[in-house]
């Protein structure tokens, strides 16, 4: 542009909306790392295949809207989503799922809205929902860390899975599969057992589910990563976090038998990864410092009550998906005092 | 000295790159072959001509007179011939030409007389301040408004602290830093010149901390109970508002000006131009100007107002290769020179010469509140930008655009490379010309009636608000009026900003060119 005000080159590297992208990728290589060694490959074929049809109905998008290909192609955020929709969904989703929800996540949720920087609802949030809500028993099948179900599919294995329905040989999709803790939870609440019963199957570790509880310590070693090099912001994981864990501390003490321990809340489910990289997508959460903190305790709070009392073991999507909406409103609210506002 | 300091939101601590052009002493920069002399070098209305084409001027001798209260003279930079009076490029955001007196320089330089008052240290106020206002004196840190509106209303109001402001906060600047090193002994006598004619009670003198040599050569002449400051060199801290924060921890409250909490701030420059001409009878007509950037030898010259900005890179040394970007101003709020025949204006600290500034593609807003983080004033930039580019004024009006105060910190820190204050600029523009036509539909409908009343009593009003500096003076406590008075003020400001672009291009509105390229932008189909 010839009239431009001019920038100002800074001497170190700035953020660009790739590097960003690119960054927040690489702060998921512990807990992606950690869910291939617990629960076998199917992970790693799952977001390869988010992202393939992501970017293929990314790149279509962008086409039909008439919009230059390249520049939004690479800026990395349709991998992003592919990917977190991918560690949002069970590893062993079959593929049709998977891919219904990446198209729905592009298509629906980012690109008709306006694409990136306009979209309301986190897109792999609205991807998971759909299909959580669409596809109830393909999205309820999660594995067991390879220490109950003593096997570890391999890579063949999983795609077999996922691309077939069934795994090779002597392999049983059965013996694969079993309940995610917060489900077990929910299902033995549900059956009149207390929650010192229930906490005694084999699935539970120390700080949550076997196997989970280390990918959640993943996603906070990652999460404190991208807080370090200033790509996420305080407000919404600390809030979040906190919400959660207050609720959860609240009703613990209230009743130990029928609420879960609050340290549980925190390393079960989505929680890490969802404070860490979900409810910071910033296109979709409240972009004023206080709004950040009110929307991250939100969806913290959201996700108690749905884990609590709702129907669905884990509510995080639900959670950030109505928080999302909330957004706009948070953000008219919490205006920050601007200098000399309300001085005489 | 140890003082108590405040710290405003946001900023950024930036490569200052001072120290490429502070070393070497200023020198005057050569007599130009023409000489071009803007009407409008300030803000407030234009000035008119004096002179008429062919006439011989002295330098120093007054070729066109100010016109109404917030308005300044402009004097003959050298002496010469008046070869012109027409439109020639300047430095504007919009790239376009404004009216300019031309001067063909004899090459002898010979002053008109200068007069000097007898007692000059005993003046009063009032004499003090006509002579402010007859050198065409203005707030040489880069904003332009006429000194002697300031000066008056500190004269009028009570004054608890004069700040003369030598926070260089802007990379690659240093003019102010080298004429306070080379002249401190006029900067102090300026202040205290200030300081007694607006009976201020303290006196402060800030530079930024990294300013060391500047800082103690103003030490070493300090007098009466002038006292010294030095704040964190933090991107914009000489901004007025950030500057009166930091030393004072006052606000200065939105819509209002620093008057209305007992503050009075000068630059540096200004004072010594008020000291000039109180103790030598020199109007404004040369500057200290920073050329820097890949020039050869970049450094700090004197230089006659007029000069074509050409002519100074060319004095220190053209940087070989292809053609470099020529900005006016600083990195973060100058505007890029499309012809070197721009002139060097009473409002003009530096001359960047670089091609170093380049941005990467702009990409949509992913609202990551960096911006947010940085903001001087503590806006919210990406709601700003929002609804700036959907042009819903009054919701960016409610997020004080018209606070707004161009630093650049939010576009620097932008990942998506979004040039923000341009669409504030354009938003802003756009409100200014809404205004107008608004108001001359209103003179239509009125005609029949108490048109020519109304107007008096508009213009008197206005004239009321400029003169006091007291936008809300209507006491209406009531934040809508204080609120409408200040937007109508600073649209006041636009609008003359503007002037000089509609009077060439004599359409009425000139934002295409003003308004954000969005053909070269990504989302240019929205």
């Amino acid at each position: 542009m010839t009239s431009s005000m001019p920038g100002f080159a800074p001497d170190s590297e700035p953020h660009s909306v790739s590097s960003i992208m690119r960054q927040v990728l690489y702060a998921l290589v512990p807990g992606i790392a950690l869910y291939v060694w617990f629960f076998g490959f199917g992970i790693v074929i799952n977001c390869l295949l988010a992202t393939s049809v992501a970017l293929v109905s990314e790149g279509i998008m962008l086409r039909l809207r008439k919009r230059p290909v390249t520049p939004f192609l690479t800026d990395g955020s349709a991998v992003v989503t592919a990917v977190l929709l991918a560690l949002a969904m069970p590893p062993y989703a079959p593929w049709w799922v998977t891919s219904i929800a990446a198209i729905f996540a592009i298509v629906i949720a980012k690109h008709l809205y306006g694409g990136l920087g306009y979209n309301p609802f986190n897109p792999a949030m609205a991807g998971y929902a759909l299909v959580l809500i669409s596809f109830p028993a393909e999205m309820t099948t999660w594995p067991l860390p390879h220490m109950l179900s003593e096997m570890r599919p391999g890579f063949i294995d999983s795609a077999m899975i996922i691309f077939a329905d069934q795994p090779t040989g002597a392999l049983k999709l059965d013996a694969l599969t079993g309940a995610t803790p917060l489900a077990h939870v929910k299902s033995e609440l549900g059956n009149m057992r207390m929650v010192s019963e229930a906490v005694g199957a084999p699935i539970f570790g120390m700080l949550g589910g076997k196997g989970w509880e280390w990918l959640s310590l993943g996603y906070l070693l990652g999460g404190v990563w991208l807080l370090y090099k200033k790509i996420i912001k305080w407000q919404i994981p600390v809030s979040m976090l906190a919400g959660l864990f207050i609720m959860a501390v609240v009703f613990y003490l209230s009743d130990p038998e029928i609420y879960l321990s609050p340290v549980f809340h925190l390393f079960s489910g989505a929680t890490m990864l969802g404070a860490f990289f979900i409810a910071t997508d910033p296109v979709t959460a409240a972009t004023t410092p206080l709004g950040r903190i009110i929307f991250g305790a939100g969806i913290g709070i959201l996700t108690y009550v749905i884990r609590a009392w709702a129907a669905y073991p884990d509510g995080l999507a639900f959670a950030v998906l109505l928080m999302n909406a909330a957004a706009p409103t948070i953000d008219h609210y919490t205006q920050p005092r601007i200098l000399g506002e309300g001085r005489q | 000295m140890s003082q108590t300091l405040w710290q405003f939101h946001g900023g950024l601590k930036l490569p200052g790159h001072k120290a490429l052009s502070n070393r070497e002493p200023s020198i005057p920069a050569a007599i130009p072959e023409r000489l071009f002399l803007p009407l409008q070098q300030h803000i407030g209305i234009a000035s008119r001509p004096t002179v008429k084409i062919g006439e011989k001027v002295l330098k120093g001798q007054l070729i066109a007179s100010a016109e109404g209260y917030v308005s300044v003279p402009v004097h003959a930079s050298t002496s010469g011939t008046v070869i012109d009076i027409g439109d020639y490029p300047v430095a504007h955001p919009s790239d376009v030409d404004a009216r300019c007196i031309v001067i063909e320089p004899d090459g002898d330089d010979v002053w008109v007389e200068r007069r000097v008052p007898a007692q000059c240290d005993l003046l009063g106020p009032k004499a003090v301040n006509d002579m402010i206002r007859d050198a065409g004196i203005v707030g040489l840190g880069g904003a332009g408004f006429p000194s002697h509106v300031k000066v008056n209303e500190g004269v009028e109001n009570v004054v608890d602290t004069l700040i003369i402001n030598g926070a260089e906060c802007e990379p690659y600047i240093t003019c102010d830093d080298r004429l306070i090193r080379e002249r401190a002994d006029e900067v102090i006598a300026g202040a205290s010149l200030i300081s007694r004619t607006v009976q201020a009670k303290r006196c402060i003198v800030a530079v930024e901390d990294d300013m060391r040599d500047a800082y103690a050569a103003l030490e070493k002449v300090l007098i009466g109970d002038i006292e010294l400051a030095k704040v964190p060199a933090i991107y914009p801290a000489g901004g007025e508002k950030q500057l009166i924060f930091t030393l004072t921890g006052k606000e200065v409250p939105c819509g209002r000006l620093p008057i209305h909490i007992g503050i009075v701030m000068h630059n540096v420059a200004t004072a010594a131009a008020v000291y000039r001409v109180v103790h030598y009878g020199e109007p404004l007509v040369s500057r200290y100007v920073t050329v820097t950037g890949s020039v050869v030898s970049p450094r700090n010259m004197q230089v006659l107002l007029g000069t074509p900005v050409g002519d100074l890179v060319d004095q220190c040394g053209r940087p070989d290769g292809p053609p470099k970007k020529v900005i006016m101003g600083g990195p973060m709020m100058g505007i890029p020179v499309q012809d070197e025949r721009v002139p060097v204006i009473k409002t003009t600290n530096c001359i960047l010469v670089t091609d170093a500034l380049e941005r990467g593609p702009q990409m949509p807003c992913i609202r990551c509140g960096d911006c947010v983080d940085v903001c001087p004033v503590n806006l919210l930039p990406q709601q700003l930008y929002w609804y700036a580019r959907a042009q819903d004024f009054d919701t960016a009006q409610d997020l004080h655009l018209f606070d707004c105060i161009d630093c650049g910190c939010c576009a620097q820190v932008c990942p998506s490379n979004i040039p923000l204050v341009q669409y504030f600029f354009f938003a802003k523009s756009e409100i200014a010309a809404e205004e107008e036509a608004r108001g001359s539909a209103d003179r239509a409908r009125g005609a029949y009636e108490s048109r020519t009343a109304r107007l008096a009593k508009d213009e008197a009003e206005r004239a009321r608000h400029l003169q006091q500096g007291d936008i809300g003076e209507s006491r209406a406590k009531n934040d809508r009026g204080q609120k409408k008075a200040y937007i109508q003020a600073a649209i006041e400001r636009t609008k003359a900003k503007r002037a000089t672009a509609r009077e060439r291009e004599g359409s009425p509105k000139d934002n295409a060119t003003v308004g954000p390229d969005r053909k070269s932008t990504p989302e240019s189909n929205e």
